[in-house]
């Protein structure tokens, strides 16, 4: 056991007990699991990604490049998880991952052997060739060999939610400067969110030992915090990554509501996705300590400085018992000091800076040396420096390391804002204001003492308060350490050996030298030649190391070499966050037509149209396929009647002085003329004059429209007349209103209509008084409805329309008439038949790349008016021969199949692109004909009508001859909806 | 981001559609020629800064607007509603 005698903030008087890879183990509350294993001497923690060297535990905190761990069991099962941010709960299960059959015993460590031949760009030189190898071969092979951790493979039980918040000031880090800055703003009576990642306030100060106001700077900040959760304006967040700034002072925040436990409370959400949205905000991240490359240094028992700090002080935790400290700053001292306060024996301080006067220690002290190599097969037993010419080993079971501090600056880069190099700090501080509105302090913004970070958390709050026309009340700072730290940059220690810089993805400073030396060696290059930085940890502890190797490789500083670029999340946010509730059934919202429950109980199965679900088919006893159901269902509605819901077309009425001018500027046709009581079918164009949508409008009654569209474009269509009437013409006095989810609306068609009408409708329906494309309003079973003789089937047909709460009984009721006369309710299979036998286009044929004269539309083009689209049509190549026009094709073979989204092409002709004649758009097996037909478009169709050309489509193998003909199968002249 | 809707107030990116640069308020009737034509459909400025460009307030009031941006910071730097005077064109 490594638990320190004394010390730390947790909770020794309560054990949690937990298991790692099946071994029963326990900690304390206020452990993370990370200290909680090094409390019990687990060194051993995961094999690396691609060497599966062994690895330790490396930092304490989420810049973890080796702890990863799979959490949780069952379908909670969560891989890739940094045992360093994972707060120690009773009962949890952690399992090392990428080592099998375990860390100990890896039989991919294999890979570490045949290291020379896996190095930079190893992925590029080696999987290139032949082609035919990489889904066969490769990709298995890298999938099994790589690859973090295994997903549950099951579905995620839990539910996450998305939330909204809005502060004046958002104060992201509660270290120092954080807590500093949310007091002066708490104070001054501003709404502040607190965000910290971890479960306990404080940041460093719960790690450090130099007094603050004369106590233990864990002391101040639990009196800080209680401070601030008094306040009613202030909101405190911990367990919450603010992760990305984005425009308009909006932050992306993912809290782990329930994400800390083994399963959430009945209702709660494992994870909630924040967005922030700030006046201002603070960044107080703090900073990450770097580590120094050196042959070895990926061994178990090697941490950072600060770590062990954090695991000694934080924890009461002794990671090793005869600790080396390599360092080449004042900081690194501090971490000699505790050491030995803890009562561990230091081993020695190794300091790579000559002439340097380190603080009095009981354990030796060497100036001007470097570590050169590490020893020990699955943790540290062992390290060699090197003073000058004289080399030494030491037995140690830890070694700390410090290369300086890199500010957590990544936030302030989010939008575009680069870094700039300090070179008296050696790091890369923020550079000027590139998010609006976020100001930086503390350790983030480069000031590495505590006093400087609390006055500058107190100063980004009180610029920030001004602004927001608040008073700062300049509260007294607290007396705190103020000794910045003294640094000689050190990267690579010059020695033979493989030494590591990104640690996750097994990048040696050989790697970096290679990319470099094979012309890979700009910051961007080397990151995807080498893989450095591309890992789930970013390169948070190796890439600016990595900037300072490449440097002094090409004799730059790292100001001259750059970075890369700093892009959201700053941790690994789920999927499952982002998503929120929209998962499962309520992915994107569902829109039920009214007759839906009725189509449920009779069987119907339902497709979606858009977001609307529709009645497919309705089948009935001893159907052998859908195609028996859709068959009866067209034959009914050309020899009886047929009832279908039509609701999920677009409906908007349009009313107002000018509302015949507006639909006269965005119909083709003329819509002025139309009479009260009368319908118009119409084609509008898009300004490039192109089909956009198609469909008919009703007049009402004199400046009183509605006009339908199809499903698809409901809502652009409406759009599209707002532009019309807002920003073209606001001279119109029109307005309209979207009613589709008004109206039920339902087609009732077939030669039996009218019989069926005169027993639901009041009115006179008859020839004479509701003639073809009247419409008018009815009642409807006492019920105050619209009826509008309009046809899309082709047989005699209306459409009958009652507020939509009455949709249900009118649907139950028409279908029960319906079904009296020898008819019933038929769906959208059968609607298609319908309207491809009769030639009517839909989305299918309207798809955007079609003109109003490829679809024969060009009689219906106004020559005496301007219309939306009316000059883009007339450009030249969209209206002769060359274009593909509309028609209608049937198989040459009766019994050959026709496939929607085939190629036409002439007989004889290659099947290659450039012989393309045109596509099929829709097909069906016409019940009527006997045999399938479809429509297409067909290069100057409408002058071959009789040729045999070939439907080709090489992806399902068929190529057959198709006739050419008019795309009206069934009733060209339109006796039968008239008669 | 957020847009300032002169009939709803500040108000979230998703709930508004773009509609690209305001020139397409200035539409030329169909006998302007071929060339006019041709220059409202396909010819835009790409200023690298600000910027005016048509928004639909569609999930709240239903109001067109012209937004300035700049596209270079993409700060928003107002709206107008486009049917009161807000001129087009960059
Ligand atoms: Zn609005």
């Amino acid at each position: 056991m490594s638990r320190l005698a004394s010390g730390g903030l947790v909770d020794r008087s309560r054990r949690l007990s937990f298991t790692f890879d099946g071994r029963r183990l326990s900690g304390h509350p206020g452990d993370t699991l990370a200290s909680a294993l090094l409390a019990n001497g687990v060194r051993l923690v995961g094999r690396s990604f691609k060497y599966h060297r062994p690895r330790g535990i490396f930092s304490a905190g989420s810049e973890e490049p080796n702890a990863l761990m799979e959490i949780g069991v069952g379908a909670r099962r969560t891989p890739n998880t940094r045992a360093t941010r994972v707060m120690l709960t009773e009962g949890l299960v952690a399992r090392s991952q990428n080592a099998w059959p375990s860390p100990a015993f890896d039989l991919m460590a294999v890979n570490d052997l045949a290291a020379p031949l896996l190095g930079a760009g190893f992925y590029y030189k080696t999987f290139m060739w032949p082609k035919s190898f990489w889904e066969r071969v490769y990709e298995p092979l890298i999938r099994r060999a790589a690859g973090l951790g295994r997903l549950a493979g099951q579905d995620d039980p839990d539910v996450y939610d998305q939330a909204f918040a809005h502060a004046d000031l958002l104060v992201i880090g509660a270290g120092p400067a954080g807590l500093m800055a949310a007091l002066e703003a708490g104070e001054a009576g501003a709404r502040v969110i607190l965000a910290d990642e971890d479960f306990t306030l404080g940041g460093r100060l719960n790690a450090e030992t130099a007094p603050l106001a004369g106590a233990a700077p864990h002391a101040w900040a639990a009196h800080t915090v209680a401070r601030l959760s008094a306040m009613p304006n202030v909101t405190l967040m911990p367990r919450t990554t603010v992760f990305g700034a984005y425009d308009g002072g909006m932050y992306g925040a993912v809290q782990e509501v329930a994400g800390h436990l083994a399963a959430p409370p009945e209702g709660c959400p494992r994870e909630t996705h924040w967005r922030i949205r700030a006046q201002a905000a603070v960044l107080c991240a703090g900073a990450i300590e770097r580590p120094v490359a050196f042959p070895g240094n990926d061994r178990p028992g090697v941490m950072l400085a600060s770590a062990l700090r954090s695991y000694i002080t934080r924890f009461g935790v002794a990671p090793g018992q005869r600790v080396a400290v390599f360092t080449n700053n004042d900081d690194g001292w501090r971490t000699a000091q505790a050491v030995e306060a803890a009562g561990l024996t230091l081993a020695a301080l190794i300091d790579s800076r000559e002439g340097v006067s380190p603080p009095t220690l009981s354990g030796r002290v060497i100036t001007g040396a470097v570590v050169t190599d590490t020893a020990g097969r699955r943790g540290l037993t062992g390290l060699t420096l090197r003073a000058g010419s004289r080399t030494e080993q030491l037995a140690v079971d830890c070694l700390a390391v410090s290369g300086g501090w890199n500010p957590t600056l990544h936030l302030t880069a989010h939008l575009g804002g680069r870094p700039e190099w300090d070179p008296g700090l050696a790091a890369f501080v923020p550079s000027a204001a590139h998010v609006p509105g976020l100001r930086v302090a503390g350790a983030a913004a480069g000031v590495f003492t505590t006093a400087g970070a609390l006055a500058g958390g107190q100063a980004a709050a009180a610029e920030a308060l001004a602004e927001l026309g608040r008073t700062a009340p300049g509260l007294p700072l607290p007396e705190a350490e103020d000794m910045p730290p003294r640094l000689t940059p050190l990267w690579a220690v010059p020695a033979r050996g493989r030494a590591w810089v990104d640690l996750q993805n097994d990048v040696t400073t050989k790697d970096i030298a290679t990319a470099r030396d094979e012309a890979f060696g700009a910051p961007e290059h080397l990151k995807r030649y080498t893989t450095l930085g591309m890992a789930t940890d970013q390169g948070k502890t190796g890439n600016v190391l990595a900037l300072g190797v490449l440097g002094a490789l090409t004799g730059r500083g790292p100001e001259e070499v750059g970075t890369t670029t700093f892009r959201p999340p700053y941790t690994p946010v789920t999927l499952a966050a982002l998503a929120g509730r929209h998962a499962r059934g309520a992915f994107q919202p569902v829109r039920e037509a009214p007759s839906n429950a009725l189509a449920r109980a009779r069987g119907a199965p339902m497709i979606e149209a858009g977001l609307w679900k529709r009645a497919a088919y309705f089948p009935q006893a001893g159907d052998t396929s859908w195609r028996d159901a859709c068959d009866r269902e067209v034959g009914f509605v050309r020899e009886a009647v047929g009832v279908s819901d039509v609701s999920t077309l677009g409906k908007i009425e349009i009313t107002g002085p000018d509302a015949a001018a507006l639909l006269d500027r965005v119909y083709t046709g003329t819509f002025s003329t139309l009479a009260p009581g009368r319908v118009r079918y119409g084609v509008m164009l898009r300004e490039d004059g192109f089909v956009f949508d198609d469909g008919t409008t009703a007049c009402l009654g004199p400046g009183h429209y509605v006009m339908t569209t199809t499903t698809a474009n409901a809502g652009p269509v409406l759009r599209h007349l707002e532009f019309c009437l807002q920003v073209l013409w606001p001279e119109l006095d029109a307005v309209c209103a979207s009613v589709t989810e008004g109206w039920a609306q339902f087609a009732v068609a077939g030669p039996k209509g009218r019989a069926l009408l005169e027993r639901v409708v009041a009115e006179d329906v008859s020839d004479a008084a509701f003639p073809f494309m009247a419409c008018g309003s009815v009642s409807v079973a006492g019920v105050p409805g619209r009826l509008f003789r309009i046809s899309f089937s082709g047989e005699r047909a209306w459409e009958i329309a009652v507020p939509s709460g009455h949709g249900d009984a009118l649907a139950r009721l028409l279908a029960e008439e319906a079904e009296a006369l020898g008819g019933g309710l038929y769906g959208m299979e059968a609607l298609n038949v319908l309207r491809i036998e009769k030639g009517h286009v839909t989305g299918a044929e309207l798809h955007g790349r079609t003109t109003a004269f490829d679809c024969g539309f060009a009689k219906m083009m106004s020559s005496k008016k301007d219309y939306i689209g009316r000059a883009g049509a007339a450009r030249p190549g969209l209206n002769g021969p060359e274009r593909a026009q509309l028609v209608g094709v049937k198989p040459v073979d009766p019994g050959a199949k026709l496939l929607a989204g085939a190629k036409f092409l002439n007989r004889g002709a290659e099947a290659v692109a450039a012989e393309e004649q045109g596509d099929l758009t829709s097909v069906c097996h016409s019940p009527v004909l006997g045999h399938m037909i479809g429509l297409g478009f067909v290069v100057n169709g409408r002058a071959r009508r009789g040729e045999v050309i070939r439907m080709v489509d090489l992806l399902r193998g068929a190529d057959i001859e198709v006739e050419i003909c008019a795309p009206h199968f069934v009733d060209p002249e339109g006796e039968r909806l008239r008669g | 981001m957020r847009i300032p809707c002169p009939l709803c107030g500040e108000r979230d990116l998703r709930e508004f559609t773009p509609w690209g640069d305001a020139a397409l308020m200035h539409r030329p009737g169909f006998d302007a020629g071929p060339e006019a034509a041709h220059a409202y459909l396909h010819l835009r400025e790409n200023p690298a800064g600000p910027h005016r460009e048509l928004s639909y307030h569609e999930l709240g009031c239903a109001a067109w607007l012209v937004v300035t941006r700049n596209t270079l910071t993409h700060e928003v730097m107002g709206a107008a509603l486009a049917g009161e005077g807000a001129e087009g064109g960059a």
